[in-house]
């Protein structure tokens, strides 16, 4: 196992080489000048490559490379062209939102989405099997932004329960912390709730064929136990793997819930950097996001042991 | 039992009390939304007005302009001018203090000046006619000309970007080209380093130590007096979010809703709307003089005769309340202000603009027109000047972008089909343009000009003559010799002037007509 793991963290090196090189490229490849942005609409063009010439968008591509790797190496991570702050404080400041999201997104969505694919696997057919392969394609289909602005038009501005818009830091006020996670956790978890109930629908259901729950049920096992100890168990791998793939598919969604409700994440911060080409950021941003994702897959794979005896590695 | 009543009695008060002080202290906090987000805190680095307004909080200017325009002394207790007008006495008001507490001196104003004259169009114009400034003391400097100009004032009370913001002079040492550490002022606000989070919100207090002049606010002249305690800027990027975070008050201010959201903040008792900027703004079409077509006069006249200003404020704005026809190049309802002839920008004249293309030789090769998508307010500009064009006789090449992309290609000088382009749209606040130099697409002087980089000495020689002029009705007429020049040569065109009115609680009073969003004079009731 551990020979197994310490391969798959050395395997990250190639993927976060690849993903810097790209990102890189990308960038400077691709129509945008920061100086632009920052000089302003009346700059004049001397103006303009001036600030190119101090922020060091003057020198070729591939020196600038090696210095942005170089400084990486260090843990150095540069500083953002218009914050007048480093990369690595940025994120810092910008994380907690984040994080509290994709949490309490993940405790919502697993929480609800498990034990109705379950019932709706036992009962297959069912009115309540109907109704949540419903909610399904409803999950699936209506974007996050209208469920958004559905929840606080509801909640916020007619029943006036929670507020439309807004972070408290945790450790500022907790409860007011939770109401404002409330809606956003809400909005971000409907597309992921949908995704997980059909998996596990369709996990469960193909479990509940197998021989060993017929014998299960033949020893007398109660229905409870028979759907949680031995079909969901069985069933737990694709469930695992799709709430894995589904982290990644959070943080997109993050951008979008951030924006909406007016969060400091780095959904934000990343929608922020790119309109206005901050180079330094979006390359940290998205090679952060790229090691969370690959530890999240190698947690994924670890998981697997949990539920899967037979799975070795 | 009697106890327990007693208790829960004093509990209740206690909670009512505490909730009404609460309710007390949100009045001291006023909550505001600004037009995007703020990044930059350098003022003269960048000339984006969300940073602009950062500046009005924190610093304070030599002198400013009122409600009617006109510049009148802010840190300055009393200037002089020699009699040959090439000397400059400014003399500090008495108790100016910068936020660490250290007196503000003419040292600090001097460097303050320079630096700004080294990024601003305003300051480059007037640093050309500066020999040099020299200390008297403490309180007074002087500014010696090489010759008389007659915007000096105009200069020093510039009210939008780049604002001659004065900086202790350890900052204002910094390089023009640099960013700034610092956020001492010695404005009425002082920025709280500590509490504030990029992304998040912006924290100001009352600076207690600022001495407003003692005559009554009037646009950004006047006493500068702080009626609450803190000011937030939150940073919301949705307009539909700070719409509906105004009407459930948890803010205070939008500094300009969306046209297509007015009708819904209209609709609520809660909430009003306040005409904050009378001038407005004003749209701008912008040819690029030094590739094919339009480095032809005839081909940029031509596309002028096809100019029709309504159709682009309709279809920006909407709500003819919210928008004025005015073809007059430094903004309907200000001493420059002269109607364009012939009802150019006005009514279209494609007959003329067909004929005046065939004499050019046109040879319909399509133009590359510039679409920005990402600010609302621009979007719909170049979908009407592909239809006027075309009616005129053109081939256009609508090219759709977001802005970024767009303030990037538009300092290509490489032919159009070559990553280049034709035209492009953009906007100014009114208070940018109300004169032939502080106006940037009036400059003709090729590279060192605004984007589109013309080149015309019988303009650039009208400019100087303006600039020296200082007889202020002999100025008008230069000015209005600047508008002819520039229609002359088809060098830009102004398509359209238009109103956004910020939004407030209905609580909100106070808010100051001016070309920028000041937090002074508000009260919170």
């Amino acid at each position: 196992m551990l020979d197994f793991i310490a391969r798959r963290l050395v395997a990250i090196i190639p993927v976060l080489t690849v993903v810097a090189v790209l990102v890189f490229l990308m960038l400077r490849l691709t129509p945008g000048d920061p100086a632009a942005v920052i000089a302003g609409d009346n700059a004049t063009s001397d103006q303009i490559n001036d600030i190119r010439e101090k922020l060091g968008l003057n020198e070729p591509i591939w020196t600038q490379f090696a210095i942005w790797i170089g400084d990486i190496l260090q843990g150095n991570f540069g500083e953002s062209f218009f914050f007048k702050k480093t990369v690595a404080e940025l994120i810092a400041q910008r994380i907690e939102p984040t994080l509290a999201l994709t949490i309490c997104t993940l405790i919502f969505a697993v929480a609800i989405s498990v034990p109705i694919g379950v019932m709706a696997a036992y009962r297959q057919g069912s009115i309540f099997d109907r109704i949540v392969m419903a909610f399904a394609v409803l999950g699936f289909s209506v974007p996050g932004f209208v469920i958004g602005y559905c929840l606080i038009y509801v909640f916020a501005i007619e029943l006036g329960w929670l507020p439309v818009q807004g972070y408290v830091r945790i450790g500022v006020n907790f409860w007011q912390f939770l109401e404002r996670m409330v809606l956003p956790s809400l909005t971000l978890s409907v597309g992921f709730i949908a995704l997980i109930s059909r998996i596990t629908r369709a996990s469960v259901l193909e479990v509940l064929n197998e021989d060993y729950i017929r014998t299960a049920r033949a020893k007398g096992l109660s229905n409870r136990v028979v759907l949680m100890r031995h079909a969901l168990r069985n069933a737990a791998v694709p469930i695992l793997t799709v709430i894995g793939l589904g982290i990644a598919i959070l943080m997109g969604g993050a951008v979008v819930t951030e924006s909406v409700f007016g969060l400091p994440g780095l959904g934000r911060l990343t929608v922020e950097a790119v309109l206005s080409r901050d180079f330094p950021t979006i390359q940290t941003v998205i090679l952060m996001f790229s090691v969370v994702y690959v530890v999240i897959n190698l947690l994924v794979d670890i998981s697997y042991t949990i539920f899967d005896p037979r799975i070795r590695y | 039992m009697k106890m327990m009543r007693r208790t829960l009695a004093a509990f209740a008060a206690g909670a009512i009390l505490a909730s009404a002080s609460s309710a007390m202290a949100q009045n001291k906090v006023l909550r505001f939304v600004q037009n995007g987000n703020l990044t930059i805190l350098d003022p003269i680095w960048t000339t984006a007005y969300v940073t602009r307004n950062h500046g009005y909080f924190i610093y304070d200017t030599l002198f400013a302009s009122d409600e009617n325009n006109a510049v009148k002394p802010q840190m300055v207790d009393k200037y002089e001018v020699s009699p040959d007008k090439t000397v400059w006495t400014f003399t500090l008001r008495d108790g100016l203090e910068w936020h660490d507490g250290k007196p503000v001196t003419s040292d600090d104003c001097i460097a303050s000046i320079q630096r700004w004259g080294k990024r601003d169009a305003m300051g480059l114009k007037l640093m050309d006619f500066v020999k040099e400034f020299k200390k008297v003391d403490d309180k007074t400097f002087q500014m010696v000309l090489k010759e008389p100009y007659g915007l000096v004032l105009d200069s020093l009370g510039k009210p939008s970007s780049n604002v001659p913001f004065m900086m202790p002079k350890a900052v204002a040492e910094t390089d023009a080209m640099k960013q700034i550490d610092s956020q001492i002022g010695s404005g009425p606000f002082i920025y709280v380093n500590a509490e504030s989070k990029p992304g998040e919100k912006h924290v100001y207090v009352k600076n207690p130590k600022y001495k407003p002049r003692s005559e009554p606010a009037s646009g950004l002249a006047g006493g500068k007096v702080v009626k609450v305690d803190r000011v937030e800027i939150i940073e919301m990027p949705d307009p539909q979010q700070q719409v509906n975070a105004l009407v459930a008050g948890e803010i205070d201010l939008i500094e300009q809703p969306p046209h297509d959201l007015i009708p819904i903040l209209k609709k609520e008792k809660s909430v009003q709307l306040v005409d904050w900027n009378p001038l407005g703004h004003q749209f701008i079409i912008r040819f690029n003089h030094v590739v094919k077509p339009f480095d032809n006069p005839k081909i940029r006249q031509a596309a002028l005769l096809a100019m029709r200003q309504e159709d682009y404020l309709k279809a920006t704005v909407g709500e003819p309340e919210y928008y004025k026809v005015c073809s007059a190049a430094f903004v309907c309802g200000t001493p420059n202000a002269f109607d364009a002839p012939n009802g150019l920008l006005v009514k279209p004249d494609f007959e003329k603009a067909k004929a005046l293309l065939k004499e050019a030789g046109y040879d319909g090769t399509p133009v590359v027109l510039m679409q920005s998508t990402t600010l609302p307010v621009l979007t719909n500009t170049a979908p009407v000047t592909k239809q006027l064009l075309e009616q005129a006789g053109f081939k256009v090449d609508m090219q759709s972008m977001d802005w970024q992309t767009l303030v990037t290609r538009r300092t290509k000088k490489d032919p159009a089909d070559k990553g280049g382009w034709n035209i492009l749209h953009t906007f100014s606040v009114a208070a940018d343009i109300l004169n032939p130099i502080s106006t940037s697409y009036m400059v003709a002087q090729g590279d060192k000009s605004w984007f589109g980089w013309p080149t015309d000495p019988e303009m650039e020689k009208l400019r100087d003559a303006y600039a020296k002029e200082t007889d202020p009705a002999k100025g008008k007429q230069l000015a209005k010799a600047v508008q002819d020049r520039a229609l002359e040569t088809a060098q830009y065109g102004w398509i359209g002037q238009w109103y956004g009115p910020g939004a407030a609680r209905a609580n909100v009073t106070g808010w100051l007509k001016a070309p920028v969003p000041v937090m002074w004079n508000i009260e919170k009731k």
